[in-house]
């Protein structure tokens, strides 16, 4: 879902950046809380692992592919913020390592999957799952808050092409719901998968956030 | 913990590097989008910095699966080592500025 350079006009660059760069920095502030030295190697590898997991674009309908986007798995494990920081961290690497997601495109792509993705992600979660460690309504808040997540980053970024003036709404939108809706798919399983898995060898490491 | 660590990091270098080869090469939602309604020009010759491994190929690796799965893996460890390295030294900041622990 990266927006490339030329997608954006200037309005829109200046706009995206305004937006995702102040929640950044509240990001940092508010990591300082649990930045110690158990939660930096999560992190790390968290990050690690999304990096890795976006690479592996799986084939949904039509000719066309989809992947993780891995914000809310990183919300639910460790909470919101840490994920802010999380995908940021994953998406300036794409950006200026690989090209993937252009360089004026950065504020957007942090806001859509590095901002609205986790807390999309993360309220659905703790709306569903509540104070719950019932496994399958982990699971099953898992799969939603994760569908949730790609959609509403989609959502967001059709949004800042559409303001941009590049094409219009009642075109883009229903074409981009259309296939994330099924990338979605993709993302729950993968990460409903992911935290089933935790909730066996490392059940504090899902359930630790449910209490705050 | 630290156990688990390294397992989940060997687990992202063997996705990067085994798993990302099937990766399909269907554009993805938006790309498939732009395609459709006619956008997708608007990115061409765009890009505004050079980067390093452009489009997940190792430069100078001929085999081209090989090339996209040492790209994987070098960012997967570049990746790991910047989330490390950006909080250890915000630890450190933070713990100079505000005294905690």
């Amino acid at each position: 879902m990266h927006i490339p350079d030329g997608f954006l006009d200037t309005k829109m660059i200046a706009a995206s950046l305004a937006a995702s760069a102040p929640l950044v920095g509240v990001a940092v502030a508010r990591t300082k809380k649990v930045f110690d030295d158990r939660q930096i190697p999560k992190m790390s590898v968290m990050a690690a692992f999304i990096f890795a997991a976006q690479m592996v674009n799986f084939p949904i309908a039509g000719g066309t592919s989809g992947h993780l986007l891995g914000a809310a798995l990183a919300a639910i494990l460790l909470g919101p913020w840490s994920a802010v920081l999380i995908m940021t961290t994953v998406l300036i690497i794409q950006c200026l390592v690989f090209l993937d997601g252009g360089l004026t495109a950065l504020g957007g792509n942090i806001l859509l999957m590095g901002i609205v993705a986790p807390w999309v992600g993360w309220w659905v979660y703790r709306l569903l799952a509540g104070k719950s460690t019932d496994r399958t309504r982990v699971l099953g808040a898992t799969f939603l808050a994760s569908w949730c997540s790609t959609i509403a980053a989609s959502v967001v970024g059709t949004l800042l092409i559409v303001f941009s003036g590049y094409v219009t709404i009642n075109i883009a939108l229903p074409a981009m719901l259309g296939w994330h809706v099924l990338i979605g798919i993709g993302e729950g399983l993968i990460t409903s998968v992911v935290v089933a898995y935790l909730t066996q060898v490392k059940s504090e490491l899902v359930f630790q956030n449910q209490k705050a | 913990m630290k156990k688990g660590v390294f397992l989940a990091l060997l687990v992202s270098l063997a996705i990067a590097a085994f798993l990302s080869p099937f990766a399909s090469t269907s554009p993805d939602g938006l790309e498939r989008v732009a395609e459709d309604k006619g956008f997708i020009h608007l990115s061409e010759g765009k890009q505004v910095v050079k980067s390093p491994m452009p489009d997940y190929v190792m430069p100078g690796v001929k085999n081209e699966t090989t090339a996209g799965s040492l790209a994987g893996v070098a960012g997967t460890l570049i990746t790991f080592a910047v989330m490390y390295g950006v909080g250890k030294i915000y630890i450190r900041k933070s713990r100079r500025v505000g005294g905690r622990q």
